[in-house]
């Protein structure tokens, strides 16, 4: 019972790493029916800026807790600002091209970024300072570490954020109506190429978060840590229902959940494999996803 | 005689290797409905969707307010007074009625007036107040063809360009639309560039006609003479 309860927190943890990380997938999608095969890429920059940050902070004197909260601010700017750059670049001059031709761009950027992390940061991988969040709160058998502590937490805030953001703002309504209809959007004065940075921008951003709390949570990152977790937040993405905001965040914590599960029961080998099972029967039997075109409400 | 407030020169517009507008021109005056009639398949809202910019004209100048708008990109225009209700009404299906009303506001910051407008709205059609909670895309089509009027009187126009606001309606809705776009011409000094099939109500809700025929402006007088028209009464009037 108590090994249950522990793997409930750690299927928690890393659920909200992939929910994450599975808004972004979503957004871009419903704006643009783009997948966005670079956006694991803006986890991968994420982790790196993540402990450069953290390092030179700490090396200053910084105390802990600020540096982890400026380290966590500044890396998700810099990933909003290099996804709107990469947008710029890749994806608005194919606006009008088949979504063939931007997936592709989609898959070259991805290529472009990874190696572009290789060789300004190496191939080995590179070690988080770890000792900042050491220790936990423990409950016999159960610990609930404090990393794991600042990971739900911080998910929690960034996850409630977002749906104000969507849901509640003027911006966010602003992006569903761009979602919904580009021309009648731009016909009530909405940019809507505006619209789309911000959207890559906050879905970057939101990446670069899960990229900081799995190195912290890990203790290293490596310049294609980007791929698997990329992968596996897709397919909470469609799991979901793609384009739909909460059956992103529902997805991620499914698939976070199944991983952690079936590697404590079944066999820590094969982990990685349910989450593609579940992406292939998801897109076989039920390919609209949970909360798929039946849900409206909550697709952007 | 004033200076129009909206003024297509020679316009020509198309869809690839289709032209679907050849050298439209036509003036609307401060002030006026006027209407574009025609068949289907004849332009009318090819030439909506060229004076907003949405379908690039190839050819020719569109004049707002004396200004050249030709090009400027269609989501500068709400500010300038310049709104369109498309054909098909094109509501934002998962945004609530109320927030549709909003996004028409979206370029405003004048809170008081916005939530003045808001009111009057609600008052120009209860209906809708009743169902801002409600997805848009659930609502009825008379109820989706009033909050389009709506979500555009929001912005504040000055010229609005409407297509064909009677498709599929009811008679009563589509008397109860026409009575609100009259309404708002007269109190609220909004200039109509109206699209419509169903020639007889445009005609009388106009001042002036415009005839499309094939991309091609065909016929251009006084509603009154129009409707006289025996040529039109045949081919627009069902006579
Ligand atoms: N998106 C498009 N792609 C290609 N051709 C188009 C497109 N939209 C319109 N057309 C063509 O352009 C011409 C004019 O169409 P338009 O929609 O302006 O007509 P309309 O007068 O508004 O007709 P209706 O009364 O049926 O609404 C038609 O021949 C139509 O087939
Ligand atoms: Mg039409």
């Amino acid at each position: 019972m108590e090994y249950f309860i522990q793997q409930l927190i750690n299927g928690i943890t890393l659920g909200g790493v992939y929910a994450l990380v599975a808004l972004g997938y979503t957004m871009v999608y419903g704006i643009i029916q783009l997948i966005n095969f670079a956006h694991g890429e803006f986890f991968a920059a994420g982790g790196y800026m993540g402990v450069i940050l953290i390092s030179w902070l700490a090396a200053q004197g910084v105390p802990p807790t600020i540096c982890l909260v400026l380290s966590l601010g500044l890396t998700m700017g810099y990933c909003a600002l290099l996804a709107t750059a990469v947008e710029q670049v890749a994806y608005r001059p194919l606006r009008q091209s088949s979504r063939l031709s931007v997936l592709l761009s989609a898959l070259g950027m991805s290529i472009f970024l990874q190696n572009g992390l290789m060789l300004t940061q190496g191939v080995y991988d590179r070690a988080y300072p770890t000792e900042i969040t050491r220790g936990g709160l423990h409950f016999g058998m159960v610990t609930f570490s404090y990393m794991q502590i600042l990971i739900v937490a911080v998910t929690a805030i960034l996850l409630v954020g977002l749906n104000a953001l969507v849901f509640r703002t003027r911006i966010g309504k602003a992006m569903r109506a761009t979602a919904q209809d580009k021309t009648m959007s731009a016909l009530v004065g909405i940019n809507s190429g505006r619209i789309i940075s911000l959207t890559f921008a906050v879905g970057a951003g939101l990446a670069a978060a899960a990229g900081i709390m799995v190195g912290l949570y890990y203790g290293s990152v490596r310049y294609d840590m980007g791929f698997v977790p990329g992968i596996k937040a897709f397919a909470a993405a469609v799991l979901g229902g793609i384009g739909n905001i909460t059956g992103a965040m529902l997805g991620g914590f499914i698939i976070g959940m199944v991983e952690i599960m079936a590697a404590g029961y079944i066999s820590s080998e094969y982990k990685d494999v349910f989450a593609f099972i579940i992406l292939i029967a998801v897109l076989y039997f039920m390919p609209t996803g949970i909360m798929g075109e039946n849900v409206d409400d909550t697709r952007v | 005689m004033s200076e129009p407030i909206l003024e297509l020169r020679g316009v020509c517009a198309g869809y690839g290797n289709i032209q679907a507008l050849r050298e439209v021109s036509l003036k609307v005056l401060p002030g006026e409905i006027v209407t574009i009639i025609g068949a289907n398949g004849a332009g009318k809202s090819t030439t909506l969707m060229t004076i907003c910019n949405i379908v690039r004209a190839t050819a020719g100048e569109v004049l707002y307010q004396g200004r050249p708008i030709t090009g400027l990109s269609a989501d500068r225009l709400p500010a300038m007074g310049l709104c369109q209700v498309p054909e098909g009404r094109r509501i934002f299906p998962r945004l609530t009625v109320q927030e549709n009303l909003e996004m028409g506001a979206f370029l405003r910051k004048d809170a008081a007036r916005k939530a003045f407008d808001l009111d009057k709205v609600f008052n120009l059609f209860p209906v809708l107040k009743e169902r801002r909670k409600q997805p848009g895309g659930t609502l009825s089509g008379g109820e989706q063809q009033m909050l389009a009027v709506g979500r555009a009187l929001m912005t504040r126009p000055r010229l609005l360009l409407l297509d064909e606001p009677s498709l599929g309606l009811a008679p009563l809705i589509v008397a109860q639309i026409f009575s609100i776009i009259r309404t708002i011409n007269q109190e609220d000094d909004v200039t109509v560039l109206l699209v419509e099939q169903n020639a007889n109500l445009a005609l009388q809700t106009a001042s002036r006609g415009y005839v499309l025929e094939t991309g091609s402006v065909v016929l251009e007088d006084s509603s009154a003479n129009l409707l006289a028209n025996p040529d039109i009464r045949k081919a627009y009037l069902g006579e």
